[in-house]
């Protein structure tokens, strides 16, 4: 894995989420918690929703059209929808924010 | 050979290594022992019972003179070590060198200072050693006002020796909860609830700015402005590992100096124990891991093979009546779920984490008799698969309890208690239904159990099914979501009268099943805690939907749009101008006229948000909110200024009442207008609130809506002036904010509540309605304002609007 530093973690409100842009399209951070991040697709696999603007709770987040829940540790909409978003690595050390490049199609840029 | 052995630090973890080494062969070892403090190992963690006068020093002490005499320690105490020269293999101490063959640094760490200004001024105090202790202890005897910065360990237990010697404290967080680290958000608000109740002010999301005072600390001045008088002011922000002596020998040294698993530095025969180490990227503040490598590095020094390895760690807190404790892992796991259990009566939480049939993480508030169990099957990475229904019940329950609410409740004894509140155990409510209580409101009327904070209702209705049998229905409330079984109206009840004034309070005291709620229950929560409790609570935007949270409303291609406001439909040439400017400048596809009397800039990129809105900001206008559950427009018609037919000012107190109620928040959308006369040009008798001037005065209608559903209003009452228009609407707005459920709009909740009702409250009893047109009020010195300048202007909420990073920018390159 090569770890890509994207920024603090500091900088997503707590419960809240940011998008990063990707060679594989946007990819959306979710704070969970104090200290926990998950990076997910910033699509819905429904009608394309913007997932980051949703609301974030336990460790999902409900879109924001049209309210399908997905899990953040699996990608898996929940309940009786049916849908997966990508998931990738994502790590915090010491407050920065580490993406793994090869998961969404970069090298390192150091 | 006797070899010549130098350690640097007297402190926990070297003495645990001397014990060592003199325990497997005394005479290996020729010892010098440097400590800067002028006394030999103590200790440290006890240093909060002496701070609070539970324990003097000579409790603590683990190594006496007497002791390192009669083990032939050479002590150098009270002596600096200033430099280590690995070529020569010599220390320099303050008064002398000495040479050693192998040397231990055991340095410890410092306090971390913030270097805001003032942080230098006398009364400024760490806490990291006795001496600390001792100047604490010397100043709370003066009492006066005590700061204690930083929420962590060492900062509450600082803060409760304070408080216990008598001192007025507070203690400043910058985060949002007491001990982030250690603790979720539910176990940091009981943790705080605690310390509250013992009389410690605490104040989460506080950065300090500077301490104030010319000759000393007078006063702390935060971030925000507020400035708090203290006699005393600790900072206990946390620690860094004391390298100098490793950098200056230039060891390797990152973070802590980097050792190996043998606890060997980069140098020979230097070797490094205790909170000053770095291994495998990890630091140490809690002793445990600090007696494993003392074990392991005396292994080392007498030659025999050991290796350190890092384990979980579990915290607790020394603070008596504060019962908490912490362990394993919350943080970046992927695949794991969670188990929580609340018990709100006895202030108790639990929350397990699980992974891979695993538990890795425990965080428990209130009662952590099951902690060393837990932190037992963390460590010891035991499958938990065939026990997970009942895990939380620790291992009194593990064995075959069955996990069916209704035979664990059949199974209770008779004495269990069942109403907290009242103290009513289960054999009186089983007495009081075969006596003939057989519904939820004769067992209030009869015991009251369930009577008060509502959250056993669901254990006195199992109770009911269990006794009864199928001559009991289960009742249908219709809970908010999933998350609980409270209705709305409960959740608002609640609110007020257990005077809830968090989302974390609201999940513990009522017994939240998930940790912090869904997209359903958390805008309602926001909602009703901000509308009951202006002053104390402050709206989270991460509980809104997206319009609410960005202040636009999001279109289906992703772009926004942005409304300003047009007080009651007045504008002015230099307002268009700079309408027209700021969709020129950004590209805005699509100006439309809305049905509220104002214009629509559609097809806005969320990135340019905030500079179109400070645009807009410099020409007067601002947020109309057309995307809110709040006020969105005072539609008027002309009027008496231009109308022949006009009675009175429609357009003038259109525009008073849009001043008057802009951005406030309300369960859903409150939409208004005002007509000049009853040929009722602004449409008023299809809007939530609907004024229709006449001769003698004003027709104030309620509960219209023109949507999916057509309904006209309701006449509420008719009054003389525009004063009194004002009051009653103000009043009527309030009552809504009070009482509704969330997303019910007036006319939804007018069918639940009656009209009359409403009447009673605001039209026949004026000084209720004095009383809430005044709550209004109060809610209004915090919300009127316009959030697009707030978001405009403040860079780190401007920065939301963009992405985090661009990762295809250098792609390109
Ligand atoms: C108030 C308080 C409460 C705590 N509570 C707990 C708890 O409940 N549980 C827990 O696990 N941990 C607790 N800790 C942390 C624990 O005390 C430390 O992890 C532990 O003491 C670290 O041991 P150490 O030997 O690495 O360093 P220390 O015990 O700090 O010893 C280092 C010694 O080196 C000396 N020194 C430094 N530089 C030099 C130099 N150049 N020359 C000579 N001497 C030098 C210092 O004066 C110091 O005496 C607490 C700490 C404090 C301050
Ligand atoms: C998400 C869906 C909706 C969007 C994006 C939307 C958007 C808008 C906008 C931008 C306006 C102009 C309002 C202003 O100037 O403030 C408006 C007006 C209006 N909307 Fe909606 N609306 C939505 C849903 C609804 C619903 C559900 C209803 C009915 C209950 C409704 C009824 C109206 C009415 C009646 C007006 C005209 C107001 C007036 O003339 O005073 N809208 N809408
Ligand atoms: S409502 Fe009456 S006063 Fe207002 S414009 Fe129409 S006719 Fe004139
Ligand atoms: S687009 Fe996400 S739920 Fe419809």
């Amino acid at each position: 894995m090569s770890w890509i530093d994207i920024g603090h973690i500091e900088d997503i409100p707590l419960h809240g989420a940011r998008v990063v842009k990707t060679p594989v399209g946007c990819v959306a951070l979710f704070r969970t918690g104090a200290a926990e991040v998950f990076a997910a697709d910033d699509r819905c696999p429904h009608k394309g929703g913007p997932l980051s603007e949703g609301i974030v709770h336990g460790q999902s987040v409900t879109c924001p059209l049209h309210n399908w829940v997905f899990d953040l540790n699996t990608g898996q909409a929940q309940g009786a929808d049916e849908g997966r978003i990508g998931t990738y690595p994502v790590r915090v050390e010491s407050g920065r924010l580490l993406i793994d490049g090869d998961a969404i199609g970069k090298r390192s840029a150091a | 050979m006797t070899q010549k052995l130098v350690i640097i630090g007297a402190g926990m973890a070297s003495g645990r290594v001397i014990e060592h080494l003199l325990d497997a062969d005394p005479s290996a070892y020729d010892i010098t022992l440097f400590n800067a403090e002028p006394r030999g190992n103590y200790n440290r963690i006890m240093l909060s019972p002496v701070l609070s006068g539970e324990k003097t020093y000579e409790e603590i002490v683990t190594h006496s003179d007497a002791w390192y005499a009669e083990h032939g320690v050479t002590c150098r105490f009270g002596e600096h070590v200033v430099k280590i020269d690995p070529e020569m293999k010599v220390v320099e101490g303050e008064n002398g060198h000495v040479p050693y063959d192998k040397l231990v640094i055991a340095t410890g760490s410092a306090p971390f200072i913030i270097p805001v200004p003032g942080h230098d001024l006398p009364g400024v105090i760490s806490y990291r050693d006795l001496d600390d202790t001792n100047a604490m202890i010397e100043a709370a005897a003066k009492g006066g006002k005590a700061v204690v910065i930083g929420g962590g360990l060492l900062g509450l237990e600082a803060a409760a020796g304070l408080k216990e010697r008598g001192m007025d404290v507070t203690v400043l967080h910058l985060m949002g909860h007491l001990m982030e680290r250690q603790l979720d958000e539910a176990a940091g608000y009981l943790l705080r609830k605690d310390l509250e109740v013992r009389g410690i002010t605490v104040k989460t999301q506080a950065a300090t700015k500077a301490i104030l005072g010319e000759d000393r600390a007078r006063a702390v001045l935060l971030e925000s402005g507020e400035t708090l008088g203290a006699d005393l002011v600790v900072m206990a922000v946390g620690i860094r590992p004391e390298t100098r002596l490793a950098t200056d020998a230039h060891l390797d040294v990152a973070r802590g100096i980097e050792v190996n698993a043998q606890m060997q530095t980069s140098a020979p025969d230097i070797y490094a124990v205790g909170e000053c180490v770095e291994f495998d990227g990890h630091l140490f503040g809690l002793v445990a891991p600090l007696y494993d490598q003392a074990k392991v590095l005396a292994d080392s020094l007498l030659g025999q093979p050991n290796a350190f390895v890092v384990k979980e760690l579990a915290t607790k807190l020394k603070v008596t009546g504060c019962d908490l404790f912490s362990a394993g892992d919350f943080a970046e796991s992927e695949t794991r779920e969670d188990i929580v259990f609340r018990d709100p009566a006895r202030g108790i939480y639990k929350r397990l984490v699980i992974e891979d049939d695993r538990l890795i993480g425990a965080v428990m508030y209130g009662d952590t008799a099951d902690g060393s169990w837990f932190f037992g099957l963390i460590k010891d990475g035991t499958d938990i698969e065939d026990m997970r229904e009942t895990l939380i019940f620790g291992p009194a329950f593990q064995g075959g309890a069955s996990a069916d609410p209704l035979s664990a409740v059949a199974a209770l004894p008779p004495e269990a208690e069942i109403c907290g509140c009242n103290g009513v155990c289960k054999s009186q409510i089983t007495s009081a239904i075969e006596s003939g209580a057989t519904d939820l409101g004769a067992i209030r009327a009869t015991t009251k159990a369930s009577a008060s904070c509502g959250t056993c209702t669901g254990l006195v209705e199992q109770l009911l099914q269990v006794t009864l049998g199928d001559d009991f229905q289960m009742p249908q409330a219709q809970p908010v979501c999933g998350c609980t079984d409270l209705s709305h109206e409960d959740v608002r009840r609640l609110i007020k009268s257990q005077e809830l004034k968090s989302q974390a309070a609201v999940w513990q005291e009522l017994g939240w099943t998930t940790p912090n709620g869904c997209h359903v229950c958390r805008p309602a929560v926001n909602y009703y805690l901000l509308a009951d409790w202006p002053l104390e609570y402050r709206d989270d935007p991460q509980s809104r939907f997206v319009n609410e949270r960005k202040h636009a409303n999001i279109q289906k291609d992703g772009t926004f749009s942005v409304v300003p406001r047009m007080w009651g439909g007045i504008t002015t040439p230099d307002e268009l101008r700079a309408i027209a400017d700021a969709a020129d400048k950004y590209d805005v596809p699509t100006v439309k006229v809305t049905g509220g009397q104002r214009i629509d800039l559609l097809g806005v990129r969320g990135e340019d948000l905030p500079a179109m809105w400070a645009d807009l900001n410099r020409a007067g206008l601002v947020s109309g909110h057309a995307y809110s559950k709040g006020l969105r427009t005072v539609k008027t018609c002309v009027g008496t200024d231009h109308c022949r037919f006009g009675t009175q000012d429609s357009t003038g107190l259109g525009i008073k009442l849009e001043k008057h109620l802009w951005g406030s928040w309300t369960p859903h959308k409150l939409k208004l207008a005002v007509s000049g006369c009853p040929r009722n040009c602004a449409e008023a008798t299809c809007k939530d609130i609907g004024v229709v001037c006449v001769d003698s005065g004003y027709e104030i209608h309620v509960g219209g809506a023109a949507g999916m559903e057509i309904k006209g209003t309701e006449l509420l009452c008719k009054v003389a002036t525009e004063e009194e228009a004002i009051e009653v609407i103000s009043a009527m707005t309030q009552i809504y904010r009070e009482n509704a459920r969330y997303l019910d709009r007036i006319y939804k909740w007018l069918a639940r509540v009656g009209l009359d009702w409403v009447k009673e409250q605001i039209v026949d009893d004026t000084e209720n309605r004095r009383a809430l047109a005044e709550r209004f009020e109060l809610s209004q010195s915090v919300y009127r304002k316009d959030p697009w300048a707030e978001h405009a202007q403040d860079s780190a909420t401007r920065a939301q609007y963009a992405p985090l990073a661009n990762l295809t920018l250098e792609a390109a390159e």
